[in-house]
């Protein structure tokens, strides 16, 4: 029914455009060659058919957005009384998704309460209602767009700088389309994380020694409420990230450091695309590369020095997630010291210093606010790094700063307690978004960090 | 010092200890960059160790073994009314022991008979479904090994395992007598191995021998254009929005804040997003390309935004004045002068997007589109499925060894993709005009 | 008869131009070379450049060359000269910037190089302190001696070669530093202080020759970049003058200053070749004129004349130079 309506909206955009191109085409034909026309026929074109599509478009975003939780309060009211007393909203939700099964045409294991069944039928039949309710409802504001632009159009019409207003509107919109995404990641996680903290207090979530998340997922066990400490988590997190970086940011920066200063062009053409390749190869695949390879080389070499180590442990986890951040570090530690003015070096070069204390005293001082916006660039991109340590990190928080114990991160938590769970209400997936409204709000402080820092130095050079 | 400021003192930079240090300095010089190279090699060597270990145990997965065999269709076996009812396991075991006259003991027989796949039957009915002649007729056909036995043919596994007095028979294989009547197969030239088709003809599977990809990249690519959908244009509008026509003011300075913090944000977190606002509030199906490509989408904006924005500002003024000059209204400038000129830098973020975009795995895995998908035919962009990365992370965590192999090759075919992409980019890059970013 | 000499000249000169090339390809111009003045064994190899020299008709001996005269007593003979060059190239990958040039500089006094820009004039200059060797596609081909030695022989460190021959640039650029720590640079990495007060000591003095001391003694630990563009230039020059060099090689040190600023940093010009050797690339001919002894007038990359400041003003041998002078062209 969607498609219908979206098509139906289409035709008559186009239908629109017919109809106001060919009465300013025929003015200006007419006029032959005196100008009858304010703005070519196109913009009149353009101009009823954005009064046609526009405004149909957003009706049915908006019925599709309500029509779902609309139906569902409205079909939960048909339902007999007592097939509702005494349920909790879980229970609901899974009555729901019932019926919903049942009026998809798939078979649910045993046989329904009648209710049910009826229910799914009042489903079916509301749902067509709505379909054909939304048609309806999307071409009534597109014919009346359609009759009204239409009226407007003359010769005189400003239809350019109309459609152009419109055309402003819209890319201003999906300007605001970032806006709108930070918007919707607060406000959900938000949201969800107040839900979390009605059931369990905010400051056993931040200053918690234990997180034992797994207890409560069943609800019958009263003596099991589990614990929702977020401090194991974020102490394993801020390991595995400080390992990657400690490993990270020196390879990254002497890369960088040869690649400027002392490579020949041709050494640079060979390895910049190497260093890229490195940077565009999915987390996914390093996990694996953890997991199968470097794990087990590790375990084995400290095996052989007398030293046993976790199977996931933080060191295997920080090392690789390194290895992925050494062409993120490298890359923008080169754009910082590239972007140092040549006369410094000249300037230092020409009093008689080697390169490396051009570097050592000149370059590195000048690039340090570069150096160090990419380096809590890439300490962000550590901490919300997620696939590594979902695949080589463990899942059961300790307390600990060995890196040759398994620790869980912050990401994983969020993966393992989401994954495979749609009940939306029980503290564990909710336990998962107070994480992420951590994680965003660690993130976004490092990357305004950053950015504060970049634009300053952008700023000295400029 | 004791120097009037008149004469001049010269430096005698030949003496000794002048000498020892200048010495000294060309070696801080020489280890600074001997530094600089091992880092260098450190990070191509880390690439070469993950790209040849996945070579390594990635590339036999290409190949997959199968074993011929002479089946008699005999039509009370095959039930050609409905031949899905047929007896297909007893066919294949009726075949197979045809080639093994000697085995007769019936417990070793059923431990032989795990030398054929256990999706052999399914795929010999296909195949007698799609040539229904052949009923009544016995036919020579080539039917998939089961996945120890494939590992061996490979010589991935060996025969026997451990060393010295601890070795021992390598139990995977069922014992010495099956590897006997699995070698007397081979002697009679039955065993062959062929390039892996079913790696991207086949969906998903329990069965090592029987899984392929192409489920993931069906999924995969219709999540991306979904993605490139929504946002290609968006990015592009908004793009020129801010970069042609945006007022500065201290709103668009916010969306700009916004733009770039939203590149840095852990995928994890638009994975919650899409978790909570699309299917949590929208009521969207869960598990569908539609919804992760919507997240991606979000994802990408930033991305294609910067990309733009950085490949519209390389366009020299002058082109715009031009335009501008002639009488060309602002956006007859940039749809007609600007975009064109700026279009190989963008369609490089584009690409480039959508590359980062293929490989994210997280925010997939918390929107469910990791589904168990074993039949392509199915799917769509709102029916559940799965993609590429989700894909190598569901075959990562299976049990079984034969899917080991398995992830390397989807891990090589996911990088073939993106290095196809990539390669397309900076192509692109070189091809029209400067370096935009 | 002068034909003939001048013909065996350019041979040798080809010649001698080819293996400059070749050595130059050589060295992958990081300057990473060993410690060259530790080992001078190397030098006893024979070199086919030194007899070519002695070959050569040197300047201000025998004849005289076009564009190349004698008549500063004292100061042009090789002998005297700080700097004696002969045909020198200097390449930009394929394209050619420097053809040929052959020049003396004589010690203790300015020598101005002048003409239209893009004439190689800059180019030539930092041949001089080996600068040009941090560019990659730069060769450099033909004999430049500082002293009488060759200082693109293979055992001649630049390192230590620019650190006797000082550079300021065209635009001031002082590091992002204190005004202290600008001009103690050069001591600290050259080793010339063994405790602050040395260094204290260094630094007053280069600031005070820079005739920048009273400006900022006050503010020493205040940063370089706030200095107004005439100080940051006398910093520059106070910086140079640091390292106790005994060459300062100026390019084109006041084009981004205003008058009165340019008006210090001639006088200070005028003051300093009491003691060092001073090169100045110049495209204003009022100040070639008013701070050098000698001229050298460049076109195209070829060395057009060169002779004391007056004469080369007032009775330039060249109508190109004439020309120019007269602002016909340029």
């Amino acid at each position: 029914m969607t498609t219908i309506t979206m098509l139906a909206v289409l035709l008559l955009a186009l239908f629109g455009y017919w109809f106001g191109y060919r009465p300013a085409r025929k003015a200006e034909l007419a006029a032959a060659g005196g100008r009858a026309l304010h703005s070519r026929p196109v913009y009149h074109g353009l101009y009823v058919a954005a009064w046609v599509g526009i405004p149909s478009l957003l009706l049915v975003l908006v019925w599709l957005l309500a029509q779902g939780p609309v139906i569902d309060r409205l079909l939960l009211q048909t339902l007999p009384e007592q097939a509702l007393a005494g349920l909790s909203d879980a229970q609901i939700r899974v009555l729901l998704s019932k019926i919903h099964t049942l009026a998809a045409g798939h078979a649910l294991p045993g046989t329904p309460p009648e209710y049910v069944t009826q229910a799914a039928d009042t489903l079916k039949r509301w749902r067509m209602i709505a379909g054909w309710a939304m048609l309806a409802g999307a071409l009534a504001p597109g014919l009346m767009g359609l009759f009204w632009a239409r009226l407007r159009i003359a010769p005189q019409f400003r239809a350019r700088q109309r459609v152009e207003r419109i055309l402003d509107g819209l890319m201003l919109a999906c300007a605001a389309l970032a806006i709108l995404t930070t918007l919707g990641i607060i406000v959900s996680l938000f949201f969800e994380s107040l839900r979390f903290f009605a059931k369990v207090p905010l400051t056993e979530f931040l200053f918690g020694p234990r997180w034992e998340p797994q207890i409560a997922m069943r609800a019958d066990q009263v003596a099991g409420q589990g614990a929702f400490g977020m401090i194991p988590v974020f102490t394993g997190t801020l390991l595995i990230s400080a390992i990657s970086l400690l490993f990270a940011v020196p390879i990254g920066l002497f890369s960088a450091i040869y690649l400027v200063e002392y490579a020949s062009s041709r050494f640079r053409a060979v390895v910049k695309p190497v260093l890229e390749f490195l940077a565009g190869i999915p987390t996914v695949v390093y996990g694996f590369f953890a997991v199968v390879t470097i794990a087990p080389a590790l375990k084995a070499w400290l095996h052989g020095l007398g030293i046993s180590m976790a199977p996931n442990s933080a060191l295997v986890a920080g090392l690789v997630m390194g290895i992925m951040l050494i062409p993120f570090i490298s890359s923008l530690s080169d754009d910082a010291l590239a972007a140092v003015p040549m006369a410094l070096r000249e300037g230092s070069i020409g009093l008689g210093a080697t390169k490396a204390e051009t570097i050592r005293k000149v370059l590195l001082p000048a690039a340090l606010p570069g150096i160090m916006s990419g380096i809590l660039l890439a300490a962000s991109r550590a901490i919300g790094e997620t696939m590594i340590v979902v695949m080589a990190a463990g899942i059961i928080a300790h307390l600990t700063l060995n890196p040759l114990e398994a620790v869980t991160t912050v990401t994983v938590q969020i993966v393992t307690l989401l994954i495979g769970d749609t009940a939306f209400d029980s503290p564990k997936t909710l336990a998962a978004f107070a994480l992420g409204l951590v994680l965003f709000l660690v993130t976004l402080a490092l990357n305004v960090l950053s950015m504060m820092i970049t634009r300053r130095y952008r700023e000295q050079y400029d | 010092m004791t120097e009037p400021p008149d004469s001049h003192e010269r430096i005698d930079w030949t003496a000794p200890q002048r000498l020892t240090r200048l010495r000294r300095r060309h070696r801080a010089n020489r280890r600074m960059q001997w530094l600089g190279l091992g880092a260098i090699l450190t990070a191509a060597g880390l690439l070469a160790v993950l790209v040849l270990s996945l070579l390594a145990s990635g590339l036999p997965a290409f190949q997959q073994s199968y074993v011929t065999l002479s089946f008699d269709l005999k039509p009370a076996l095959v039930n050609p009314q409905d031949m899905r009812r047929g007896k297909w396991r007893k066919i294949v075991r009726n075949a197979l022991f045809a080639a093994l006259p000697e085995v007769k003991d019936r417990r070793l027989k059923r431990k032989v008979f795990r030398i054929v796949s256990r999706a052999a039957p399914y795929n010999l009915r296909d195949y007698v479904m799609k040539h229904p002649e052949l009923v009544g007729k016995t036919i020579t056909h080539q039917v998939l090994l089961s996945d120890p036995f494939d590992q061996y043919v490979k010589g991935v596994i060996p025969a026997h395992i451990g060393a010295g007095a601890q070795q021992r028979f390598n139990p995977r294989l069922g014992g010495p007598e099956v590897l006997a009547a699995f070698e007397k197969l081979r002697r009679d030239g039955r065993i062959s191995l062929r390039f892996n088709r079913n790696l991207f003809l086949n969906a998903d599977s329990r069965l090592p021998e029987q899984a392929g990809l192409a489920g993931a990249i069906v999924g995969s690519f219709l999540m991306l254009l979904v993605t490139f959908i929504i946002s290609f244009p968006a990015g592009i509008a908004a793009a020129v929005y801010l970069e042609e026509f945006a007022p500065k003011n201290r709103f668009t300075d916010f969306i700009e804040v916004n733009i770039n913090n939203l590149a840095a944000v852990p995928s994890v977190v638009f994975g919650l997003l899409g978790l909570a606002l699309f299917i949590g509030y929208a009521g969207l199906p869960r598990s569908t390309p539609l919804v992760g490509g919507m997240v991606l989408s979000l994802m990408t904006l930033p991305t294609i935004i910067i990309a733009t924005r950085a490949a519209l500002s390389a366009v020299p003024p002058s082109i715009r004045e031009a335009a501008l000059g002639i009488g060309a209204s602002r956006y007859q400038t940039v749809l007609h002068h600007v975009l064109p000129v700026a279009m190989p830098g963008i369609l490089t973020g584009a690409i480039i997007g959508m590359a980062r975009a293929l490989g994210e795995t997280a925010p997939l895995l918390l929107i469910g589109m990791n589904a168990f998908i074993p039949d392509v035919s199915g799917m769509g962009i709102s029916e559940p499925a799965t993609a590429l990365p989700t894909q190598i992370y569901s075959w990562a965590d299976s049990p079984e060894r034969g899917f080991v192999a398995r992830t390397s090759a989807a891990i090589l075919v996911l990088l073939g993709f993106l290095l196809a992409m990539n390669s397309t980019a900076i192509w692109l890059r070189q091809r029209y005009g400067r370096r935009t970013w | 008869m002068d034909e003939k000499t001048d013909k065996t000249a350019g041979a040798a000169r080809t010649q001698a131009g080819g293996k400059r090339k070749k050595t130059a390809a050589k060295k992958p111009a990081t300057g990473k070379k060993p410690a060259g003045a530790a080992k001078p064994k190397k030098k006893a190899k024979p070199r086919p450049r030194a007899k070519d020299i002695a070959r050569l008709a040197p300047c201000g001996v025998g004849q005289p060359r076009r564009g190349l005269i004698d008549d500063l007593p004292g100061g042009c003979r090789d002998e005297d000269c700080k700097f004696v060059t002969r045909g020198v190239d200097v390449f930009y990958g394929e394209k050619q910037a420097i053809f040929n040039v052959s020049l003396n500089i004589p010690d203790r006094a300015v020598t101005a190089l002048i003409g239209p820009s893009g004439c190689g004039k800059s180019t030539f200059l930092r041949c001089l302190n080996r600068m040009n060797d941090i560019i990659d596609i730069c060769r450099v081909s033909g004999d430049i001696r500082m002293d009488g030695e060759d200082i693109y022989a293979g055992d001649i460190d630049p390192v230590l070669l620019r650190a006797r021959v000082g550079m300021v640039f065209q635009k001031p650029n002082p590091f992002p530093k204190s005004i202290y720590e600008n001009v103690a640079y050069g001591p600290r990495i050259h080793g010339l202080a063994r405790h602050r007060d040395e260094l204290d000591e260094i630094v007053e003095t280069a600031l005070r020759r820079a005739a920048l001391w009273d400006e900022v003694k006050d503010r020493l630990k205040a940063p370089g970049t706030g200095l107004s563009g005439g100080q940051q230039q006398r910093l520059c020059i106070a910086r140079a003058i640091a390292t106790k060099p005994e060459v300062i090689l100026m390019d084109e040190p006041a084009s981004a200053l205003d008058p009165i600023a340019t008006a210090r940093i001639e006088e200070l010009i005028h003051e300093l070749k009491e003691n060092f050797c001073i090169v100045i690339v110049t495209h204003s001919m009022q100040q070639a004129a008013r701070v050098s002894d000698r001229t050298a007038f460049f076109h195209l990359g070829k060395l057009i004349e060169e002779g004391p400041t007056e004469q080369v003003f007032t009775n330039p041998r060249e109508t190109m130079t004439q020309d120019y002078i007269t602002g016909r062209f340029g």
